[in-house]
């Protein structure tokens, strides 16, 4: 029998649109719902204020502020070598089989399951370096899960500079390096800050790595210094919908929702820097 | 007086010969063409001058080229000072995403001693007054270089190389991406540039070669069959291959 072309496009049709409405539907469902009941928790107290009676009454203060050092730790752990690193591989490394491996072992981290690098960061920064349960654990683990994010998103940035531009820079008498510093970095900023980004949304919004190397299940003040403990948004978040009875629901998805806008407004931060430099792109 | 001798030079990529045995003089304040079929080595060549074929994983090299007497194969040259004495410019125009003022002044950033802003001024109304571009653009230097026509962008090039007082320029298909009109205008400024630049030009348009330079090398399967004064080259040809290549018969 002859297939009609019409109606085998309908039918591909049919089930593209269903998968694509199999990955719309919940991720809305998850915004409007969080929204609807966590937007009336939010108001200046709750964002301000330390939480109070177990955790069942006033704010939620110290985890956003717990969250932003460890993810401003992260960053500044892990952004110089993951540059570095980027440079590296693309601008020096030669392509044989060694460096293959170390690219494509690179892109497969970005894949360990976070709970493996919180296992880690507890046995080596915890445990055998003795920071303790606190801030520069729980930075240096959320950097080491980010590395290999940064690492390849740069990568792929400083790769999309146009090879032309590399050899003018070197037929014009440039070093290597002052090629890179020049012209490649420059137009690599805004891939770079992309990258940078979405692995620090990505820092936020974990739980498991900061499970053992800083999160403390109930601190009510701000810590003092990187080797204190702190509350972290997405711990807390864990704390008071398992393990603390009678939380009120307003609180947990209040909650919810602060860490969901944060985490949105940072790749909202990525998407604008994107859209601004594919407008500039000149090439 | 040469400007550029080449004696038994070879280059190799991997076990592929891309250069066998050329021996070539190219004379300062001349215009020398080199033509040639697709792969038959002239860019290659070009390359070597510069050592821009460094860049390449698994290239050899042996033989001698001497850029104003000085064996440029030595491992101890000073690349920075060979590339500043040769420029070259490319097929496709690639000013550097910049204004078009800092296009020009990138050189003396790269190789400058701090050099003073009404210094580097005069040196971008010089570079753009040698490529006869300063009046259309005096005006929008800070422009970005990107929104010039492709004509405009070649001959800025060409100025970034002036700027870097480069004495020999490399041309690589110069005009291959350029109308004919503007490959017109760029050919009278080559001329115009040899009383002061030695110019090498590689270009796969015979009549072109036949237009603008004074002398002429033709290379076929990485071999310079024949270099001599352009005129001569292609109206008597002492070579069967050239003779067959520059009528048409192949290439």
């Amino acid at each position: 029998m002859k297939r009609n072309p019409h109606r085998t496009q309908n039918i591909a049709f049919f089930f593209l649109l269903v998968a694509m409405l199999l990955i719309v539907v919940p991720v809305s469902l998850i915004v409007v719902i969080i929204i609807q009941k966590g937007l009336p928790a939010i108001n200046w107290q709750f964002l301000s204020d330390v939480p109070r009676q177990g955790m069942r009454a006033g704010g939620i203060f110290p985890a956003i502020v717990g969250t932003i050092y460890l993810v401003t730790g992260a960053i500044i752990f892990a952004l110089p070598i993951g540059l570095l690193a980027a440079i590296y591989l693309s601008e020096y490394s030669k392509d044989n089989p060694l460096n293959r491996i170390i690219k494509l072992a690179i892109v497969n981290l970005a894949g360990v399951p976070s709970v493996v690098y919180g296992l880690f960061g507890l046995a080596l920064f915890v445990v055998f370096f003795k920071f303790g349960a606190s801030i520069l654990s729980g930075s240096l683990t959320l950097g080491i899960m980010i590395l290999p994010i940064i690492i390849t998103t740069s990568r792929e940035a400083l790769e999309s500079v146009p090879q032309s531009f590399r050899e003018v820079s070197l037929s014009l008498g440039a070093s290597k390096w002052q090629t890179i510093r020049h012209i490649v970095l420059p137009n690599a900023i805004p891939g770079i800050l992309t990258g940078t980004i979405l692995g620090l949304g990505r820092a936020a919004g974990e739980t498991a790595p900061i499970l053992f190397t800083v999160a403390a299940f109930y601190l009510p003040q701000l810590p003092k210094s990187i080797f204190d403990q702190a509350m972290a948004l997405p711990y807390h978040l864990y704390v008071i919908s398992t393990q603390v009875p009678n939380v009120d629901e307003k609180i947990r998805y209040g909650t919810a929702f602060v860490l969901l806008a944060l985490v949105l407004f940072m790749n909202l931060v990525a998407i604008i820097i994107r859209y601004k430099f594919r407008k500039k792109k000149k090439w | 007086m040469e400007k550029i001798i080449t004696k038994n030079l070879n280059l190799w990529y991997g076990d592929f010969q891309a250069l066998k045995n050329v021996n070539s003089g190219f004379k300062a304040n001349k215009i020398t063409a080199i033509i040639g079929p697709s792969g038959c080595g002239k860019s290659t060549l070009l390359r070597v001058f510069n050592r821009m074929n460094d860049l390449i994983e698994g290239v050899k090299m042996n033989g001698e080229i001497l850029v104003e007497g000085e064996n440029i194969l030595n491992p101890d040259i000073d690349l920075v000072n060979l590339r500043k004495k040769v420029g070259m410019v490319f097929q496709r125009p690639n000013p550097f995403p910049l204004s078009i003022y800092e296009n020009i002044v990138f050189g003396e950033k790269i190789h400058g001693d701090n050099i003073k802003k009404d210094k580097l001024y005069d040196i971008v109304e010089e570079s753009l007054k040698s490529v006869l571009l300063w009046d259309e653009l005096k005006d929008r230097l800070n422009k970005s270089a990107m929104k010039l026509s492709l004509e405009q962008k070649q001959r800025l090039c060409i100025a970034r190389l002036i700027a870097v007082k480069s004495d020999i320029l490399l041309m690589d298909e110069p005009c291959s991406a350029l109308d004919p009109q503007s490959t017109a205008r760029i050919e009278e400024l080559m001329r115009e540039l040899k009383n002061n630049y030695t110019i090498i030009i590689v270009t796969h348009n015979m009549q072109q070669a036949a237009r603008v330079s004074d002398n002429t090398g033709f290379m076929l399967f990485g071999e310079l069959v024949e270099f001599r004064d352009t005129h001569e080259i292609f109206t008597a040809p002492s070579d069967k291959r050239t003779e067959d290549y520059i009528t048409g018969r192949y290439g």
